[in-house]
């Protein structure tokens, strides 16, 4: 099975005010490595499910996602935003943004995957030290561990 | 204390899960036990029905529908945004906490099941006779807007075909095949448009009664019991036996829903109980017993009924309009209802050409009494705008304009709701008004339309003057056996329902 991250995917020290903009160079980063086959399809996914409500999380969190017919594996695109970006989250912007990205249809065992990462993301020792990871490397091995633990 | 939660979002992959383990986190923290369903995309866990009978209280944190939620009825249930369960985990237990210290022991027979609008003011000690109203409340919701749709949709094409085709226009727009309209519609002949309001109103009325059925039988059994409810209603029509015989097929619909759905099963079949077992059992029963039950009485007291009428045809002519007339009022469009009707229509059609034929003086009577039955509740809802709850003075609202286009079934949703006072007093406004009609001695030739063939009509005063009277009766007649037999608590209980 794919890996749900690789180091590709992770964009560390990202500057930038606008949540699309964040999500458009994650979801790019998606498409350069094949897990996404019609960037712009994705996108429109994901902004539909943006539009419901902004998945801006307490803890200074971003969760963009969808599930869409444009991607071919279970991944993740995490960025970090120093100085924050707005994600309508009502105690402040986020930092940590993950973009999850999960095929349309096909059985769900696949996506229990995404299921355990969803739920480490209210931890807070586990955004803590993705906030503290050295580089992409380190992010990748954090959430391989976390997520198959 | 022990809870048992479900969480579910839009999307199903990422929300669902965060706040389960939110919820998770925070119950174990708090120091109660609690389990949690995770309805995402990433496969179903559903909850053991015993830990679910243990549990204290049940928290849906929730941004879709609970599936079987009526898995649920009966538990203090707390119904949060998912999201709040996610950022406010810690405050959600201990509201659920609260909620369970406070909420009233359930009843023996636990599960109070009740209107789903309402499904998180279940009372426990809810009495049968409010049960009941919620249960038909619910059904009667739901159907107005079909009553609503159709009866104008109906109105608008006799209007339109009265405008443009002349005084035969009203009978002539309910013979243009649905195929015309379907293949062959011309956009510049106003009778295609006013066929295409007629055929797409009458389809929409065709749903009244099962629409009926199938959200009494949701009421009482949730998810499970719409599809029985449903066929049950439908095949209702089919039979014949009309609104009262859907709010039947909704009461025996629903319960076999529930009482199949209650049942213990093996952890192997468990699975396909809501997809498979429970609609295609409840379903085969309820129609089964709509068709073998109702079937053959139903028909005995259509033909018992029809040889009577036709056997007085040398009677006493307003002793047979008021006859007729309390029998347009008694069904609304259930075999009593028809068999006056067809009674007239037949008539209508052995007449030919003569002008003051007693089967003209059948049909007027028949049409003015199936009048006054919306056209005197909307004049009720208007006398007295509390006696009835806000989706009933919004149908009154529309009654007016179905009642003047001869389209009795408005008067169903109050009838529904509260049968015992509403048809008696429709029966005595439309007796006296049949009975009237023939004392005047009005004549028609046409076998529906209202007002809208209103040049078609023979001695128009006595007619008008006689649906006036009838429609007056009948407001007053509602109005006081409504203040009669009604306490203040229900009132305000109706009040309630609206709310919820």
């Amino acid at each position: 099975m794919t890996a749900l991250i690789t180091p590709e995917l992770v964009l560390l020290d990202l500057d930038s005010d606008d949540r699309t903009e964040v999500t458009r160079a994650l979801a790019e980063r998606l498409a350069a490595a094949g897990r996404v086959t019609d960037l712009a399809g994705f996108l429109a996914d994901v902004q539909a499910r943006e539009a419901q409500m902004p998945t801006g999380l307490p803890g200074g969190i971003g969760i963009p996602h969808a599930r869409s017919a444009h991607v071919t594996a279970p991944s993740l695109g995490f960025a970090r935003v120093p100085k924050g970006v707005d994600w309508g989250a009502e105690d402040g912007p986020a930092t940590l943004v993950f973009l999850i990205a999960a095929p349309e249809g096909g059985g769900s065992d696949h996506l229990t995957i995404l299921a355990a990462l969803a739920r480490r993301l209210i931890h807070q020792s586990f955004r803590d030290s993705l906030l503290s990871a050295p580089d992409a490397g380190t992010v990748v091995e954090i959430v391989t561990r976390e997520v198959a633990s | 204390m022990k809870f048992v939660a479900v969480t579910s979002c839009p999307t199903g992959i990422a929300h669902t899960y965060m706040a389960a383990e939110a919820l998770e986190q925070a119950g174990r923290a708090a120091g109660h036990e609690i389990q949690v369903e995770t309805q995402g995309a990433a496969g179903a866990n559903p909850l053991p029905p015993e830990v679910i009978a243990a549990a204290d209280a049940v928290i849906f944190g929730v941004d879709v529908e609970v599936r079987d939620r009526y898995r649920f009825e009966g538990k203090p249930i707390l119904q949060v945004p998912v999201k709040k369960a996610i950022s406010d985990a810690a405050a959600i237990i201990e509201q659920a906490a609260e909620l369970a210290r406070t909420a009233p022991a359930p009843a023996a027979g636990a599960g109070a099941p009740s209107g789903p609008a309402l499904a998180s003011k279940v009372t426990g000690d809810a009495g049968v006779g409010t049960r009941i109203r919620q249960w038909l409340m619910t059904g009667v919701s739901y159907m107005i807007p079909f009553v609503a749709a159709g009866g104008i949709l109906i109105a608008l094409s006799f209007m339109l075909a009265q405008i443009v085709a002349g005084k035969q226009g009203a009978i002539d727009v309910t013979k243009v095949p649905l195929a015309t309209v379907a293949t062959n519609f011309n956009a510049l002949d106003g009778m295609h448009w006013a066929a295409l309001l007629f055929q797409v109103g009458a389809a929409s009325f065709a749903f009244l009664v099962p629409a009926l059925a199938g959200f009494i039988a949701f009421a009482i059994a949730d998810r499970p019991g719409i599809v029985p409810g449903f066929v049950g209603g439908s095949l209702s029509v089919t039979v014949g036996a009309g609104f009262l015989g859907g709010m039947a097929a909704g009461f025996v619909g629903g319960f076999i829903a529930l009482w199949i759905a209650r049942r213990n099963v093996p952890k192997s079949v468990r699975g396909v109980m809501p997809v498979v077992v429970i609609p295609l059992v409840s379903t085969l029963l309820t129609g089964a017993i709509m068709l073998l039950v109702l079937g053959r009485p139903l028909k005995w007291v259509s033909d018992e009924l029809t040889r009577g009428l036709n056997g007085m045809s040398g009677a006493n002519l307003i002793i047979l309009g008021v006859l007729l007339g309390l029998m347009m009022a008694f069904d609304m469009g259930g075999p009593v209802n028809k068999v006056a009707y067809t009674f007239a229509t037949t008539g209508l059609a052995a007449v030919g050409t003569a002008t003051d034929a007693t089967q003209l003086k059948v049909m007027a009577a028949v049409m003015a009494a199936g009048m006054t039955p919306p056209l005197g509740l909307a004049l009720a809802t208007r006398l007295r705008p509390s006696l009835f709850s806000e989706p009933e003075r919004e149908n009154g609202a529309a009654a007016w304009l179905l009642g003047a286009s001869f389209i009795t079934e408005g008067a169903i949703p109050f009838a529904a709701i509260d049968p015992l006072r509403v048809i008696p007093s429709l029966m005595v406004g439309s007796g006296i008004t049949g009975g009237m009609v023939m004392a005047f001695g009005s004549t028609l030739r046409a076998p529906h339309g209202g007002l809208w063939v209103t040049p078609l009509i023979g001695g128009i005063f006595g007619y008008l003057v006689a649906i006036v009277v009838g429609t007056v009766i009948t407001a007053l007649v509602v109005v006081s056996l409504k203040q009669l037999g009604r306490s203040a608590p229900e009132t305000a209980e109706n009040e309630a329902l609206v709310a919820a």
